[in-house]
């Protein structure tokens, strides 16, 4: 290839044939959660198993503290943003953020969720009372959930910062990608320290899923 | 070639540096910062970058290295562009000898701006090209022509991806850096004197205004010509769509097999071309994101041929474009698709979750003070960083554009009598404040200016700037003084605060209140995120609960860290130590943990 040439420039009207072929999922949480991390780790082993990927990221105010989405197109290869209606997946490291997102998920789409609330600090402030962890369930009961004690787990694996790694543990038996690239990616992207612990925290969310 | 997950402004950044590049500089704004950011990080970093005190300052110093002959970058979100907007509007006439770059980043929905401008606009206006990305990979190739491109035609080649490019990732194809030479051949600058080119007196920029018109027809065929404007005819397909930039995609993943498609890649678009495709067609939808700009060039050469776009109503001109919406201006101009989304409504009423200033951070402790002491009927004038989140505190009034508190603060001192306190962070105050408080001292304003110095660019990603003491590069730089500007501008009340210690705040706000004139306050304390990582630790504070009384003065002070449930408040590992929440405790209910 030359330089200059570029290399996928030309092709670019090219359309797609075929019917939803990729698996779409959101990671959603709190600014701050590592929401970034747990989807470099599916972008990596998309690589790993030479696949297309596209995503889409929260960047800049809103991850001061405030409500965060990535958007992920395992197989994608068109624009990085999920439609409404159509996901298969959500993975959510707080319940009120997916029942937030929740409506991006497809009727026969699973939520992946930590137990727990982040409550909003303005909640406090403006005395706005925040749902419970029972009403958030029920108003899921429609859809398939699974809900994780990554706090518990996180601890167990050895270090409270390791729960989105358990998260993406728990959703890994429905993602499209094989385990041993999931835990490869772990491995390559979660500092050198951490690697031990981060392992251990993605098996048991395994298990635990 | 390697492919890697890459982030939308690293594989641009790679790119850059496949393509040779030499000089690069800007000012960090979202969503462009990681393009100097990654440059900065790259361990063989043969080329020099900078971030610049503003765009204008970055935009200059990028053009005067374009005219030595060497490859060079100026970064930018979009409205940074206005900042920069004096030497772009010429920079198409005296052209340049080195491939010169301007990314400019819009940012469709302003998911962290405060306008949804469109700078391809810009490019027509300066008579440049501009480039218009539809996805990651083709950001990167698009680069890898666009040196050669402005070279060339020795015009400078405008940049112009999304947020959603910028921050988007996806596999992408890279020549790797190093093999086979790539990414190694540098230039050395060699300025050659031509007055007729780089001195724009009236007598030289009239011709050069008449060349740079003379090369657009050119410019445009060229684009064809690169297949960065193509365009797929079906046979027998009466109906086509055109799209640029990443609506083209959202239109790929719906389009029908047997239907005619244009993508728009790149500016000026010939017309003879787009009037040869247009005409093939008995009716075109048009689907780009934000302003009309293909859609008025279509509108001007479809004859008989219907035209759908945002001027009836398929397409809206704001915010960003989704599948959903582009479904429904394929439904709305009566076109089939071969897949439809429909939009789903989210569960409505859920608490909202907005962005918060940090546990710590300084700013906090600053606008309690200044509700304090100057009360809810001052006006509170700001600026852009993440102290406009103190909109939430009440102290944030109004907001326009960089460097604007100081200036919107001084004309309404001038012709109403409230006490006005304007915010503005240092990496702004240097941005474009200092023209402002001049412009105040010298005019006799009657306000109090509060410099929110922490120190950093924190906003957009903690870049260093010349208040920091370090350059992109992270060699040490000059120190330079807040205080000593601010007196050098003429103001005589300069006084530098912590703003952990608030009855020292509350002192000073109650002595800037009661004088005259232009007051600045300096609020010092470093932006406790740039703290932890360069490894400060404070020990965190606990509330005694058999002290606390419920009374809530803490939690509407807002730290993060501080929760309340039973009628009590607590303190979270969020907590970073800055102790002031203690200070506002009325029954001395908070104090520091002890290990
Ligand atoms: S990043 Fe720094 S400046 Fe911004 S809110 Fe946090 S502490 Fe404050
Ligand atoms: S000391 Fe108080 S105000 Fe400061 S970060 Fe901790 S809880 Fe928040």
């Amino acid at each position: 290839m030359t330089q200059q040439a570029g290399t996928g420039t030309k092709a670019g009207t090219s359309r797609g044939t075929g019917d939803n072929d990729s698996f779409d999922l959101l990671i959603v949480g709190v600014g701050g959660q590592g929401t970034i991390l747990a989807s470099n780790i599916i972008g990596e082993a998309c690589i790993l198993e030479g696949r297309n990927v596209r995503s889409a990221e929260t960047h800049g105010m809103a991850q001061r503290g405030g409500s965060v989405e990535t958007h992920i197109r395992i197989d994608g290869r068109y624009g990085p943003l999920v439609p409404t209606g159509a996901a298969d997946m959500i993975i959510s490291f707080d319940l009120l953020e997916a029942l937030r997102y929740r409506h991006f998920l497809k009727p026969s789409g699973t939520v992946v969720s930590a137990e727990g609330i982040v409550v909003p600090i303005s909640a406090f402030q403006n005395n706005i009372e925040i749902p419970s962890a029972d009403w958030i369930k029920e108003q899921m009961s429609d859809i398939k959930l699974i809900t994780v004690d990554a706090g518990k787990l996180a601890k167990d694996a050895g270090s409270i910062l390791s729960q989105n790694v358990v998260m993406l543990g728990a959703a890994a038996k429905i993602l499209p990608l094989n385990k041993e690239s999931l835990l490869k990616a772990v491995e390559e992207l979660v500092p050198k320290k951490t690697v031990e612990i981060n392992k251990k925290a993605f098996l048991l969310g395994y298990e635990s899923a | 070639m390697v492919t890697r997950y890459m982030l939308g402004n690293e594989a641009i950044a790679y790119a850059c540096c496949e393509a040779n590049l030499d000089f690069a500089s800007g000012y960090p704004g979202t969503p462009s910062s990681e393009v100097i950011d990654t440059l900065r990080a790259q361990k063989l970093r043969d080329f020099y970058v900078e971030w610049s005190v503003n765009e204008k300052v970055a935009f200059e110093n990028a053009l005067g290295a374009a005219w030595t002959g060497v490859r060079s970058l100026f970064t930018t979100k979009h409205v940074g562009l206005n900042v920069a907007a004096d030497p772009l509007m010429t920079s198409g006439y005296t052209g340049v000898k080195g491939g010169f770059v301007i990314l400019s980043a819009d940012d469709p929905y302003a998911h962290s701006s405060q306008n949804e401008q469109d700078s391809r606009i810009y490019a027509k206006f300066a008579g440049i090209f501009c480039l218009d990305p539809a996805n990651v990979q083709e950001a990167h190739d698009m680069i890898l022509t666009a040196y050669p491109l402005s070279e060339e035609f020795e015009i400078p080649v405008l940049f112009r991806p999304t947020t959603r490019i910028c921050h988007s990732k996806s596999n992408v194809g890279l020549n790797e850096i190093g093999k086979d030479g790539v990414g190694t051949e540098h230039r050395t600058g060699d300025f050659g004197k031509d007055p007729k080119q780089y001195v724009v007196v009236p007598a030289h920029t009239r011709i050069l205004h008449k060349k740079l018109i003379e090369k657009q027809d050119a410019m445009a065929e060229h684009l064809v010509k690169l297949g960065l404007n193509r365009a797929e005819i079906k046979e027998g397909s009466k109906t086509a769509v055109i799209a640029g930039g990443i609506a083209a995609e959202y239109v790929r993943e719906i389009l029908p097999d047997d239907m005619s498609f244009a993508v728009i890649g790149a500016y000026p678009i010939d017309t003879e071309w787009l009037a040869s495709f247009v005409g093939r067609h008995e009716k075109v939808l048009v689907v780009e994101e934000l302003a009309p700009v293909i859609e008025e060039e279509v509108r001007q050469v479809a004859g008989k041929t219907g035209v759908f776009g945002k001027k009836n109503g398929c397409v809206p001109y704001d915010g960003e474009l989704t599948l959903e919406k582009v479904s429904a201006a394929f439904e709305k101009a009566g076109i089939k698709s071969r897949r439809s989304f429909a939009p789903v409504a989210p569960v409505a009423d859920l608490p909202p979750r907005p962005p918060i200033l940090c546990a710590g951070c300084g700013h906090r402790a600053v606008f309690y003070a200044m509700k304090k002491v100057f009360g809810k009927d001052a006006v509170f004038p700001s600026d852009i960083g993440c102290y406009t989140l103190g909109i939430q505190l009440g102290t944030v009034d109004t907001t326009i554009c960089m460097g604007a508190s100081i200036t919107i603060g001084s004309g309404i001192s001038h012709v109403d009598n409230k006490q006005i306190v304007s915010t503005i962070g240092d990496s702004t105050f240097l941005h474009t404040g200092i023209p402002g408080l001049i412009n105040a001292v010298y005019n006799g304003a009657n306000q109090t200016v509060v410099i929110l110095d922490n120190r950093i660019t924190a906003m957009t990603g903690h870049q260093p700037n010349p208040n920091t003491g370090i350059t992109a590069k992270g060699e040490i730089s000059p120190t330079i003084s807040l205080e000593a500007i601010c007196r050098a501008c003429g103001a005589t009340f300069v006084e530098t605060v912590d703003p952990y210690d608030l009855l020292l705040l509350l002192q000073t706000s109650t002595k800037a209140k009661d004088t005259k004139g232009v007051k600045v306050i300096i609020a010092r304390q470093p932006c406790v995120i740039a703290a932890k990582k360069s490894g400060l630790k404070r020990r965190r504070l606990t509330v005694n609960p058999d002290v606390c009384i419920g009374c809530k003065a803490c939690v509407r002070f807002g730290c993060p860290a501080i929760e309340f449930f039973d009628k009590t408040a607590s303190i979270t590992e969020l907590c970073s130590g800055c102790g002031i929440c203690a200070e506002i405790c009325p029954k001395s209910a908070i104090s520091q943990e002890v290990i």
